[in-house]
């Protein structure tokens, strides 16, 4: 797998654990079942979690203000459920990282930014193929999205809303 | 017609630079045909039968002259010289080559026009009623309403990769001419007690595989409040809908599964977690949408004109198309008129290029630069003076367009079929083409009466066979073709689903079931007594019965 985020591709700080794991990294990504006992070991880690793409928000947020990271998994790139929670976790107040996990593709860099992910962990079969520069050129394709309130600084209806407000001012 | 403001321009030029570079990467192998096809299906490209198929959408339906004129330098650079009309009031073009599609969507661009989301499992284009605008039984003009939803939903972060299409409908009348009752989601403008405007919101109609009828989730959303309910309806359905099974994908299957009470409940939580949402906001931009339309410039004209009266009563065949292809228009002096596809004989839904360059100019003549395409694979001219009705009809006769038969028998609904759709089960426009041959006598049409035929070439149900008054499907038997008689469907507010008559029949033999369910209908209707009303009150059993009988003393 490889990681890659708006800036580029980049070296997984992230290691992946279980329950029992006594690993000295100190950052790791764990299934959740393993979830309370990490956060319990006391030692000063960095914690995230991996969760499937149907994973209970209302659980999550328990852990919310210990957790640095939550990875969610997508099966097939065609399963868009992991936008869902993401633009779920999100609304519910997580500030943490988010990471896309699966076989994404350039042409959804966009979207998974817009729905909140920070970052894709893609096999390395496809950022083979579509190397960093067609994520970078596919997640700008569209300058400006209609839809407001996603993760992306402005949209059209906002800037035509600015644009009437400006008319009243002047 | 809305008119774009430049973000609208620049989106839609973006969306196509963006498909060119999509298609350059398929072609040098950074994207397999697997991670392509989403791609190119969310930009209207499928690949059939014979070649690839390309869907242009038309928003509600609604086109200007300058559009049609382009959509027909399309047809014959890029097609065999013709197009399509789709039951979705889109438009098809079945032969273009992949590496011409980029070039074909900036042509499209270059008049407003695009082919975004007219296919894949993302919200597809919106339909809405063809009246819109100017029927009388309308509560408030529905197309802003349904270009606010074209734009939110256009390239959406969160809901391009559904667990299936979701087709979304809207209307502002009483009478409902845009099949709310068949979509996944519908919007009707209403009024309520108060007086004031809003939507009642229905979900979870479709047809194909496992038809229902959509049911009321909200019977009054206030305005201002429209996107942030939709947006819960969708990650409510982007989240459970189901994955595992393509049949059972579609909307209305989650809402059956769990109950209305229960979506109505997670659409509800999911509001509360949205949390606030600026209704004012969304007020304003449907203010603008509204005020970017084009003001149409009616003249004060008298409600009858002499004119057409007397040219109804110099011409009989020019007052047969009056009675059938006029709709009443709710400015005094107007007429909108229904130009039937439906040649007897013809493929329903064809038009050629140069009939195309010709329509556009009597828009622009007489229908004050405006065209609508209907569901029902027709076109609209929406303001025609009654003074120029007679003129008007004269150029259509000319072209082969004034078959005058909206509504009747020979008005047949099919889809492509095994023609061109690669998941047809048997053919269907040949269906059409011998039924409507049979029935060719306009005497004999006439008598009949309003009578919706529509015929789907297999399960998918594009030509909306379920709610057909008679319907046609389209299977395969042990390698032979063979069709499905239904009874009783209904497209209109009453939506129904049709009964299946008993066993399928042989292509050659359906004129011969069409037409001895027919003569039942003659033999007992009441006076005046509509098709459709005979069947229900007679029951589709009694019709079974002679369908039956008849095919028994056949054998
Ligand atoms: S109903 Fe079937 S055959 Fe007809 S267009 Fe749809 S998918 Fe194709």
């Amino acid at each position: 797998m490889k990681l890659l985020d708006r800036d580029g591709i980049r070296i997984d700080e992230f290691f992946r654990a279980t329950a029992e794991d006594r690993v000295s990294h100190d950052r790791l990504i764990v299934p959740p079942d393993a979830l309370e006992a990490q956060l319990s070991s006391r030692e000063m880690r960095q914690v995230g979690v991996e969760v499937s793409n149907v994973a209970s928000v209302e659980e999550l947020a328990r852990y919310f203000d210990d957790l640095a990271l939550i990875a969610i998994v997508f099966p097939a790139y065609s399963d868009g459920r992991g936008f869902t929670l993401a633009r779920r976790l999100r609304n519910a107040g997580f500030r943490g990282v988010l990471r896309a996990v699966g076989p994404l593709i350039a042409d959804q860099f966009a979207h998974a930014l817009a729905c909140g992910f920070d970052e894709i962990e893609a096999p390395e079969s496809i950022v083979d193929r579509q190397p960093f520069e067609q994520w970078r050129r596919a997640g700008a394709s569209i300058s400006l999205p209609y839809q407001q309130g996603y993760s992306r600084a402005t949209s059209i209806f906002e800037q035509r809303r600015r644009g009437r407000q400006g008319e009243c001012n002047a | 017609m809305y008119n774009y403001d430049q973000f609208d321009a620049d989106f839609v030029r973006e969306r196509v630079a963006q498909f060119r570079d999509q298609v350059g990467r398929r072609l040098d192998g950074s994207l397999t045909e697997e991670e392509f096809k989403p791609l190119r299906l969310q930009n209207g490209l499928y690949l059939q039968l014979h070649a690839y198929m390309l869907r242009v959408a038309i928003p509600y339906g609604v086109l200007n002259a300058t559009q049609f004129r382009q959509l027909a330098l399309i047809a014959d650079r890029f097609d065999r010289g013709y197009a399509h009309f789709t039951t979705r009031q889109n438009l098809q073009f079945n032969w273009p080559k992949l590496v011409d599609v980029p070039d074909i969507l900036d042509l499209l661009a270059d008049v407003d026009m695009h082919c975004i989301q007219t296919s894949g499992n993302c919200i597809r284009n919106v339909t809405a009623d063809q009246f819109a605008g100017v029927a009388g039984d309308e509560i408030e003009d529905p197309r802003p309403v349904a270009e606010l939803i074209r734009q939110w939903s256009s390239h959406h972060p969160e809901f391009s990769f559904l667990p299936r299409k979701f087709k979304v409908a809207v209307s502002g009348a009483a009478r409902d001419r845009a099949l709310l009752k068949a979509h996944d989601l519908a919007i009707r403008i209403v009024r309520n007690e108060a007086g004031e405007t809003g939507y009642e919101v229905l979900v979870g109609g479709g047809l194909g595989r496992t038809p229902m009828i959509g049911k009321v989730v909200r019977d009054f959303l206030p305005k201002g409040q429209l996107l942030a309910y939709l947006e819960a309806v969708m990650r409510v359905y982007n989240a459970e809908g189901r994955r595992d099974n393509k049949y059972k994908a579609r909307i209305k299957i989650l809402v059956h599964e769990i109950g209305v009470e229960a979506f109505q409940a997670r659409v509800e939580a999911e509001l509360r977690a949205i949390g606030s949402t600026s209704p004012g906001d969304e007020l304003e931009e449907l203010a603008r949408i509204a005020a970017a339309f084009d003001t149409v410039h009616y003249s004060r004209l008298a409600p009858r004109s002499e004119k057409f009266d007397a040219a109804c009563a110099r011409n009989a065949r020019f007052a047969e198309w009056a009675r059938t292809n006029l709709f009443t228009h709710r400015v005094d002096g107007y007429a909108a008129v229904t130009v039937s596809l439906k040649p007897v004989g013809g493929v329903p839904g064809d038009m050629t290029a140069a009939q195309m360059r010709l329509f556009a100019e009597l828009a622009e003549r007489f229908s004050l630069d405006e065209i609508r395409v209907t569901h029902a694979q027709n076109l609209v001219l929406p303001h025609v003076r009654l003074d120029d009705l007679h003129a008007l009809w004269l150029e259509l006769v000319d072209a082969d367009l004034a078959t005058a038969n909206v509504g009747l028998i020979t008005d047949i609904i099919a889809c492509p079929g095994l023609d061109y759709c690669a998941l047809a089960t048997a053919r269907s426009i040949p269906i059409a083409q011998a039924i409507s041959t049979r029935f060719a006598d306009a005497a004999r049409q006439a008598e009949i009466g309003p009578l919706q035929i529509k015929i789907s070439g297999c399960i998918n149900a594009c030509g909306h066979h379920h709610v057909g008054h008679i319907g046609i499907l389209g299977l395969e038997k042990r390698g032979q073709e063979s069709y499905q008689i239904t009874l009783g469907g209904d497209a209109t507010e009453n939506a129904a689903i049709g009964d299946l008559l008993g066993p399928g029949v042989s292509a050659q033999e359906v004129p011969d079931a069409i037409e001895r369910i027919v003569d039942h209908y003659l033999a007992h209707r009441l006076t005046d007594e509509l098709f459709i009303d005979t069947v229900r009150r007679l029951g589709v059993d009694e019709f079974r019965a002679a369908f039956l009988g008849a095919q028994d003393e056949a054998a």
